[in-house]
């Protein structure tokens, strides 16, 4: 086939849209998200003092957390979608969970031991070990897969200049809000303990994203 | 050269908002630019100039699929430039070099001359028989007997959806099968 045969070509295919990227992850994530849900729920499920650990700060800064690390990574993985861009400018975003975590960190160190709720009177130690790490680090890879698969699928529709950074984005997205599900269950609530356990979770979920991405999301 | 970067942005806008005329337009006056950056890199990589044309239509059925990723509020040129040299590293990669393909590349060929179509590919032809009948057929109506989506749906005796379902599909397939090649 000749250049200019191709071109006439792709011009009769002009009224052809497709639907852009973020539309494209929302619906793949929605039709993944109940495969999730009911792994969650079938298999650990909400932690039964859940209306009690409410009114510990450091129970909901787990969630502000995970959903700060899902929204930031859903951000940037659709900039990423774009052929032109780079981290730069966006980068930063992923910065914010980290700093969420440092601040509780700092937090749950720094207050005095009467103001703060039982739990987080225990030594720094048994707070970072806990007591839920293994269930911590298999929950969060499984719940997060059929997540992984359907952001993949979903930024398929993009054109990421970078397919392994973008699968690696999809991974931190993915484990972001699998550990939504989970700190929901869990009874660790120290931001030591989410910091060390819930941090290696989304590494090797990011790490299985980039290595899919840069099989996948090529274009 | 600044002139005509905006002129490829208006005549993008154009099309997306359903002026096929314009999107030919665009894409003929972007071809030879592509042909020329794909040469260089080829040569840079010390690799036979006759590919060229290959590369050329990889990119612009990858310019074609993913022109929804450009935002129409931006200049055209480094979006086009970005899935061209995408493109361009994939294709030499694939011939089996690892090249660094500067991004400056693009903009000087702007200024350069045109390069006109020498080797023919072969490389969407062949992919072109691998492809189920009616998107094959569909294809090659509009492709080679350069017939209208009207004329093609008369021939085959299809509605005019069908053609157009047809001919987005077979596309698609195409650039997926060069892709995988």
């Amino acid at each position: 086939m000749q250049t200019d045969q191709l071109i006439r070509t792709l011009a009769a295919d002009n009224a052809h849209r497709a639907r852009p990227v973020g539309f494209a992850l929302m619906l793949a994530l929605l039709a993944a998200a109940p495969v999730s849900l009911l792994m969650f729920f079938a298999a650990l499920g909400v932690r039964p003092d859940v209306m009690t650990a409410m009114h510990n700060p450091f129970f909901d800064l787990k969630f502000a957390v995970t959903l700060a690390l899902a929204i930031a990574a859903i951000s940037v993985s659709l900039h990423l979608s774009r052929p032109e861009a780079s981290l730069r400018g966006w980068g930063w975003l992923l910065l914010i969970p980290a700093g969420l975590l440092v601040a509780g960190i700092l937090g749950e160190m720094m207050m005095p031991q009467r103001m703060l709720p039982m739990p987080q009177r225990l030594p720094m130690m048994t707070r970072l070990v806990g007591s839920n790490s293994k269930v911590c680090m298999t929950a969060i890879p499984l719940i997060s897969l059929p997540l992984l698969a359907a952001a993949l699928v979903g930024l398929r529709h993009g054109a990421p200049a970078r397919p392994a950074l973008a699968g690696a984005i999809a991974g931190l997205l993915s484990a972001g809000l699998a550990a939504t599900l989970y700190a929901s269950h869990c009874t660790d609530d120290s931001p030591l303990f989410v910091a060390t356990w819930y941090t290696i979770a989304t590494a090797l979920i990011a790490a299985i994203g980039a290595l899919a991405g840069s099989k996948v999301l090529r274009f | 050269m600044r002139e005509r970067e905006e002129e490829w942005t208006g005549l993008m806008r154009s099309a997306i908002s359903g002026d096929s005329a314009a999107y030919h337009r665009l894409l003929k006056a972007v071809t030879p630019v592509l042909r020329a950056a794909a040469r260089r890199g080829l040569a840079r990589a010390g690799q036979s100039v006759d590919q060229s044309e290959d590369i050329v239509q990889d990119i612009l059925l990858a310019v074609h699929l993913k022109r929804h990723t450009w935002d129409a509020n931006a200049p055209f040129a480094p979006w086009l430039f970005a899935i061209a040299r995408n493109k361009l590293i994939d294709s030499l990669r694939r011939r089996g070099r690892r090249v660094f393909v500067n991004i400056d590349d693009f903009a000087e060929t702007i200024a350069s001359e045109p390069a006109a179509e020498t080797a023919p590919a072969s490389e969407v032809s062949a992919e072109l028989q691998s492809l189920p009948a009616r998107q094959r057929d569909v294809l090659r109506s509009i492709a080679v007997d350069s017939a209208s989506i009207k004329e093609t749906a008369a021939k085959f005796a299809i509605s005019e959806g069908a053609v157009r379902v047809a001919l987005h599909r077979g596309l698609a397939s195409l650039t997926a099968k060069l892709r995988e090649q």
